[in-house]
């Protein structure tokens, strides 16, 4: 086979932090990969179909499936994606280089603590689920692994304010460029929301060395929660921040507004943490004015999505007119389908439409007792991080990877279909879940195939239940589409010396900060992480204090 | 396009304001049936020792007893069941359950009605419920306790 050979060139050499953003973002699409292998086998579970028996050797049930599954790909996937994008975008946006020693810390950090958690889920010591809700009781090397996994994203708190702060030295008076305005709203706001998990990890540790007896669940559950909400942003918002300063170009259009999409992330960094309780709605010992009082920052936090949905939609509007579309519909057909990365963006954001009303619904309070645990909310959640935050993911990488290695995409006809198999698979699953949990209260994370009286208690939602075999086949499909489409692109050995300079494409603006009072109200970043603060004192202080003054320890248990 | 601009910051404000009228709607629709509807929220009864839930006090001995017009039931939700093993009510009558468990978390959701409760060891969940239908409920754990989590089903009878 006659071989064109390129030069042989240092790709790194000039641009060492390529190297780190593409090791972040291949060990995140590994953890997706791995997790992802799960996914299938759970919708045919909730199609009444067990395969889990001829996992045995290897898995012993389905729930240590099930927690492979939301680890690897709610927690480890998205937060090395985050990782990537959020250090990464801000370097290149403020030409600065990162620190790049503690860049590699990160790595080895999230690298080590995988790996430290990965044996006790592999050798079925540690299947609690992603939510590892005590009294259950894992493996202290899952609740260490996890937590060294969690205290890197602290390295890339540090990253980039180190970055903005040499940049603001260099710049004084300007207002910080838009994707670094995001990062730094991002990462302070992580920073907020992971204490609780922190402090949780702490009792956890101490508790499965066996230096303390016994933790109390409830104080567990709302030290989770305080984490366990805003971590959804911490996944949904490397999305958002691709949809805004890089979808417009891509698409062949502008960002509409600067301003506005700064304040979204100011919303985003005061309102992500105080609501925790609407996870809490069903728990005793959270009074119900409490869970009102969250209800309602719940409902504020709703804001900055729809003000993206408006942004986003206006920009698709203007880059479809700038390429021809007439009419009121017609700039949705004039957009650039044929782009895998436009595509992955489309079709992730057409199911946030659902995905948002259905978070509005579990959000309401009472209306919450309906469909609290039921397949409902993966139903929601599958539309939320599922489908946007993991398609917003694949097609970044579409562009993403060879901008990192200078090799080219290969399979793009594959690329396309991988999304449009994923976003049709994710729609049939969540649309089927969403009515079994409404309707027939089939609970979540429940091996029901493997139950005949589960069956058998839900037998009148079988036909929604051929739905999850559908869509579990197809997504089956669109994972092998996808996996291929990076891992060959990856792994060739062709490399195109020019795509290693291309920029990155972030989009113009119409509307700009310069002379805009709201850019300027929301450049104090420190005055309103000042008042997030306030809002997590004043929307947890009480609860907690009094939670921590009156422990009501439990000792573990091992029922797997 | 620059000219369309303003065009699209004034709709976007409209759009942001019809956003905030919107959940002002849902905010005060659930104040209202909170307090109208008959409010399903459990609440915290007591704390308990976990440890001595199956040897002492009422929940050693769940049942359902009757005050009255009214019913109080003691259950015990455990991996992976629910005692007393049956529970009899009539309709149109008060039913006031007290749930804790003597093990991990479990979930305590009656099919088809509002009743969804969190079951913490070493709480005590107090929730009221009036049964309007006569007819057998499924009654769920739908939250993950251990390898028998999908058989813990069990039924509540609702008789005429």
């Amino acid at each position: 086979m006659a071989v064109k050979t390129f030069p042989k060139i240092d790709v790194y050499a000039g641009a060492p932090e390529k190297k780190y953003t593409l090791f972040m973002l291949m060990l995140g699409f590994i953890a997706l990969m791995v997790g992802t292998l799960f996914g299938p086998l759970q919708a045919f579970n909730y199609g009444g179909l067990d395969l889990y028996p001829f996992l045995k050797p290897v898995f012993q049930s389905y729930y240590q499936g099930l927690t492979i599954h939301g680890v690897l790909n709610a927690i480890i996937f998205t937060q090395l994606f985050g990782q990537a994008i959020m250090v990464y975008l801000p370097a290149k946006e403020l030409g600065l280089r990162p620190n790049m020693t503690l860049a590699w810390v990160s790595f080895w950090m999230a690298l080590i603590g995988l790996l430290i958690a990965a044996l006790p889920l592999l050798g079925n010591a540690a299947s609690v689920l992603y939510t590892f809700y005590p009294p259950l009781k894992a493996h202290w090397a899952f609740y260490v692994g996890a937590a060294l996994f969690v205290l890197s994203s602290y390295v890339s708190i540090y990253l980039v304010l180190e970055m903005w702060s040499r940049w603001k030295r260099a710049n004084p008076g300007k207002i910080t460029p838009l994707a670094t305005y995001m990062s730094v709203t991002f990462w302070l706001m992580w920073f907020l929301a992971s204490l609780g998990l922190v402090v949780e990890a702490l009792f956890l540790i101490a508790w499965s060395l066996g230096l303390v007896a016994g933790v109390d669940p409830l104080l567990m559950r709302t030290l989770f929660w305080y984490t366990g909400h805003p971590i959804v942003y911490f996944w949904l918002l490397p999305a958002y921040t691709l949809a805004y300063v890089t979808l417009p170009k891509l698409a062949g259009g502008k960002l509409v507004s600067d301003p506005l999409s700064r304040l979204v992330f100011l919303l985003f960094l005061l309102f992500s943490v105080p609501v925790g309780f609407h996870h809490q709605f069903a728990d005793p010992g959270i009074a119900p004015y409490w869970k009102m009082i969250h209800t309602i920052l719940t409902m504020m936090v709703a804001v900055p999505s729809l003000i993206t949905a408006f942004t986003i939609a206006a920009s698709l509007e203007v880059a479809g007119r700038a390429n021809g579309g007439k009419g009121l519909l017609g700039w949705i057909g004039a957009l650039p389908w044929n782009n895998p990365t436009v595509l992955a963006f489309l079709l992730g954001f057409l199911a946030f439409i659902p995905g948002g009303a259905g978070g509005i619904v579990n959000a309401s309070f009472n209306l919450n007792q309906n469909i609290h645990n039921t397949v409902w909310i993966p139903g929601h959640f599958h539309l939320q991080v599922g489908t946007l935050v993991t398609m917003a993911a694949m097609g970044t990488a579409f562009w993403l990877i060879p901008h990192l290695t200078g090799k080219p995409l290969v399979a793009r006809g594959m690329a396309l279909a991988s999304q449009w198999l994923w976003f049709l698979g994710m729609f049939i699953m969540t649309f089927s879940l969403h009515w079994m949990g409404f309707l027939y209260a089939v609970p979540r994370r429940s091996h029901i195939a493997g139950s005949p009286i589960a069956m058998e208690a839900y037998r009148e939602s079988s036909a929604w239940m051929v739905l999850n075999i559908v869509s579990g086949v197809i997504l089956l499909i669109a994972a092998i589409l996808f996996f291929y489409v990076i891992y060959a692109t990856a792994l060739q050995s062709r490399r195109d010396p020019e795509r290693v300079m291309s920029e990155v494409p972030f989009s113009e603006v119409i509307s700009k900060p310069e002379g805009s009072s709201l850019a300027l109200m929301t450049e104090r970043v420190w005055f309103w992480f000042g008042i997030a603060v306030v809002l997590v004192v004043l929307a947890y202080g009480p609860v907690l204090f009094q939670m921590f003054t009156n422990m009501n320890p439990v000792p573990g248990q091992r029922l797997w | 396009m620059e000219q369309h601009e303003h065009v699209i910051e004034r709709y976007e404000r409209a759009w942001i304001l019809f956003g905030l009228a919107m959940i002002t709607v849902f905010i005060i629709l659930i104040g209202y049936m909170m307090l109208t509807m008959g409010n399903t929220n459990p609440v915290s009864a007591a704390r308990i020792d976990a440890t001595k839930v199956r040897t002492e006090g009422d929940f050693a001995n769940p049942r359902v007893e009757q005050v009255g017009n009214e019913y109080v039931a003691y259950v015990q939700a455990f991996s992976f069941g629910y005692l007393p093993m049956e529970m009899k009510f009539k309709a149109g009558q008060k039913v006031t359950f007290y749930i804790t468990s003597p093990d991990v978390q479990h979930g305590f959701k009656v099919e088809n009605t509002n009743i969804n409760v969190q079951v913490i060891p070493g709480e005590v969940a107090k929730v009221s419920y009036t049964f309007k239908k006569p007819g057998e409920y499924n009654l769920i754990c739908n939250e993950y306790c251990g390898i028998g989590h999908a058989n813990m089903v069990s039924k509540i009878v609702v008789e005429p």
